[in-house]
C-alpha cells in the first residue's frame, strides 16, 4: 500500500475474491434446492437441514484449522525432501490476529511480523472465504449421495472430514503454487477436478458403501428401481443455479493480478494466472467454462435420450472433466473433453450401480468423482510438457503424473477417509437413521402435531372474527 | 479508554494493526470457540437419538406404525 499501483493491486484483489463468495454462495443454494426437489416428500426438510447446517460447521472448522492446513502441508509432509510442516503461517491460526478485523499496521501480539501484517491484513478475510466456499462445495457434493437414510449427526462429521480437513490438504498438496505434487508431479488441475471433484466423488462413494442402499432401491432380482424426485423443477432450478455459482468458482480459482517479474517473466506488465502462477486469462476461462459445459450437454442429452436430470448433471459433468486444463485448454478441445467426461459420467454410474448395488442418488459420485478422475487424466496426455510451474525445478505436466495424482485425489484422499470414518460411525449405530424412520419419513416427527396446531389457529381467528363482529355469534350465546 | 486499540482515527492508519477489541485475548476466544463447535455436536448427537427413539416409541402399537406409514405424520 506504498504506491498508488501497490494499493490499487491490493483493493483490486480483496474485491475482486470478494465478489466470487456471494457468487460461489449460489452453489449451495443449488445444491440445497437440488437435494430437496430430488428427496421424497416424506423426507424433504431433513435433507434441505442436513445441507444447510454444513455451512455453519463447516465454516467454524475450516477457521479453527482448515485455513492452516492449506498453509501448513504444502510439503506433504515429509513427502517432499524431508521438509515436514511449513511453520510460516502466520496468517492462518485461529489466533492470530490476521483472523480478524486488521489494517496491516505493525503487529500488535507475538502471532505475526510485520511484512505478515502488510501482506495479508486486507486479503486474508476473503482468500479464506473464497476457500471456505470451495470447502461447502466438497461437503455439500457429498450431501447429494447420501439423501433420505443417513443420520444428520454423522453426515455433519463427515463433512467437517472432507470440508475442512482432506480436501484442503490435496489443495495444499496439489493445488498450490509450491505443493509437492506440483514440484514432482508436474501435477495440475487448475479449476479443480480433482482437489474439489474427484475427492468428494471419492468421500461420496466411501460413505455409500457402508451406508447402503435406501429401501426399496433395489429389487429382490438386484435391478435397480428409479426412485423419482418430488420435484423436478426444484432440481431444474438447483442445477441452474449451481451452473451461476460456477462462474465464481472459477474466477475464484484464479490468481487476479500479480507483475511479471514476481513470476519469473521477462516483462515489466501484469497478468492473471492460476493458483499455480501460471498465466492465463478470464476470457480463456470463460470460453472454456461455456464450451465444456456445452459439450457436456450436448453428449448428455445424447447418451441419457434426452432426460432432464442427466442432461443438466452432464452439462456439469462436462465442465469438471474439463476443469483440470481449462486454463489453456482450446475452446473446441474443451467442448470435446467435456463430451466425453458426460459420457463416462452417465455410463459409469449405471455400471457401478448395477454391478455394486451403489445407490447414489443423485449421481454425485459419477458427476464430479469419475468425470474428476477422468479430467485428470485426460489433461496429462492433452498438456504433456506444458510447465506446471512457472519457477524452475517444476516437473511439466504429463500423463503419469496426472494418473497418480487423481488416483491421490479419488482413493488416497477422497475414498479412504471417509470410508474409514463412515466404518468408526456404522459400528456405533450412528450412521444410518432406524428402519421404521426411514419407512415413515424422515420429517415424520416435524408434521407431529401440526394438524391440531393449524385447527387451533383457525378456531382463533374464528374467535377474533366474532369478538370484531364480523361474523355472528353462535346460537345460544356461548362462544 | 477503548476495549480496541483505537482511541483516535487522527493517525496514520499504516501504523494501525487489529482493530477488534480486547487484543490479546485470541486464544481465549478460539478456546470458546472449541468449547461451543464441540459442546453443539455432543448436543446434537443426542437430540437426535431422542427424536428417533421417541417417535418409534410413539410408532410401537402396529396401528399407529401403519398410519404413519400412509400419512408420514404421526397424528
Amino acid at each position: 500500500m506504498d504506491s498508488d499501483i501497490g494499493a490499487l493491486t491490493v483493493i483490486f484483489t480483496e474485491f475482486y475474491y470478494w465478489v466470487t463468495i456471494p457468487l460461489m454462495f449460489l452453489i449451495h443454494v443449488g445444491f440445497c434446492m437440488y437435494e430437496v426437489g430430488a428427496s421424497r416428500h416424506k423426507n424433504m426438510m431433513h435433507t434441505l437441514m442436513k445441507n444447510t447446517m454444513l455451512i455453519p460447521l463447516v465454516t467454524v472448522t475450516f477457521f479453527f484449522f482448515g485455513w492452516w492446513i492449506y498453509f501448513a502441508f504444502p510439503n506433504g509432509p515429509f513427502i517432499f525432501e524431508g521438509k515436514g510442516l511449513v511453520e510460516a503461517t502466520a496468517n492462518a491460526v485461529p489466533w492470530s490476529e490476521l483472523m480478524g478485523a486488521h489494517l496491516g499496521g505493525p503487529p500488535a501480539t507475538e502471532s505475526t511480523t510485520a511484512d505478515d501484517n502488510v501482506f495479508w491484513a486486507r486479503i486474508n478475510g476473503v482468500f479464506w472465504a473464497a476457500f471456505l466456499l470451495f470447502s461447502w462445495t466438497a461437503a455439500s457434493i457429498v450431501s447429494g449421495a447420501v439423501i433420505e437414510r443417513i443420520r444428520s449427526a454423522a453426515f455433519w462429521l463427515i463433512a467437517v472430514l472432507v470440508g475442512s480437513c482432506t480436501w484442503v490438504i490435496d489443495a495444499a498438496w496439489g493445488w498450490h503454487w509450491d505443493g509437492w505434487m506440483v514440484k514432482l508431479l508436474g501435477y495440475h488441475d487448475a479449476y479443480a477436478s480433482g482437489v474439489i471433484h474427484a475427492i468428494a466423488g471419492g468421500a461420496a462413494l466411501g460413505v455409500l458403501v457402508h451406508l447402503g442402499p435406501r429401501i426399496g432401491k433395489f429389487r429382490k432380482d438386484g435391478t435397480p428401481r428409479n426412485i423419482a424426485p418430488h420435484n423436478p423443477w426444484l432440481v431444474t432450478i438447483g442445477l441452474f443455479l449451481i451452473y451461476t455459482g460456477f462462474w465464481g468458482f472459477y474466477v475464484a480459482c484464479n490468481v487476479p493480478i500479480i507483475a511479471e517479474a514476481d513470476i519469473g517473466a521477462t516483462g515489466v506488465g501484469f497478468t492473471a494466472t492460476t493458483i499455480y502462477l501460471t498465466p492465463t486469462t478470464l476470457s480463456a476461462i470463460v470460453f472454456n467454462f461455456l464450451l465444456s459445459l456445452s459439450g457436456g450437454m450436448i453428449a448428455g442429452y445424447m447418451v441419457s435420450r434426452g432426460d432432464a436430470f442427466w442432461t443438466y448433471s452432464c452439462g456439469l459433468a462436462g465442465i469438471i472433466t474439463a476443469s483440470a486444463g481449462n486454463d489453456v485448454y482450446h475452446p473446441m478441445q474443451a467442448m470435446l473433453i467435456g463430451a466425453a467426461g458426460a459420457v463416462i459420467a452417465y455410463k459409469m454410474h449405471f455400471w457401478v450401480e448395477r454391478t455394486f448395488k451403489i445407490d447414489d442418488a443423485v449421481g454425485a459420485v459419477a458427476v464430479h468423482g469419475y468425470a474428476g478422475f477422468a479430467g485428470l487424466v485426460i489433461c496429462g496426455f492433452m498438456l504433456w510438457g506444458h510447465p506446471s510451474s512457472p519457477f524452475e525445478g517444476y516437473a511439466a505436466i504429463n500423463p503419469l503424473g496426472q494418473l497418480i495424482g487423481a488416483v491421490i485425489m479419488f482413493f488416497v484422499l477422497g475414498f479412504i477417509p471417509a470410508w474409514v470414518l463412515a466404518g468408526m460411525l456404522k459400528s456405533l449405530g450412528m450412521l444410518r437413521i432406524p428402519h421404521q424412520i426411514e419407512l415413515v419419513g424422515l420429517d415424520v416427527a416435524d408434521y407431529h402435531g401440526r394438524d391440531a396446531e393449524e385447527l387451533e389457529v383457525i378456531e382463533a381467528e374464528i374467535q377474533e372474527a366474532r369478538d370484531r363482529g364480523l361474523l355472528p355469534k353462535p346460537a345460544g350465546g356461548s362462544d | 479508554m477503548s476495549t480496541t486499540e483505537i482511541t483516535s482515527w487522527a493517525v496514520d492508519l499504516s501504523t494501525v494493526g487489529p482493530i477488534y477489541p480486547f487484543v490479546g485475548t485470541e486464544m481465549l476466544w478460539f478456546v470458546l470457540g472449541l468449547v461451543f463447535w464441540i459442546g453443539f455436536h455432543i448436543w446434537q448427537i443426542r437430540f437426535e437419538k431422542q427424536t428417533y427413539d421417541d417417535d418409534m416409541a410413539h410408532m410401537k402399537r402396529p396401528v399407529l406404525f401403519v398410519r404413519a406409514l400412509k400419512q408420514n405424520r404421526l397424528d
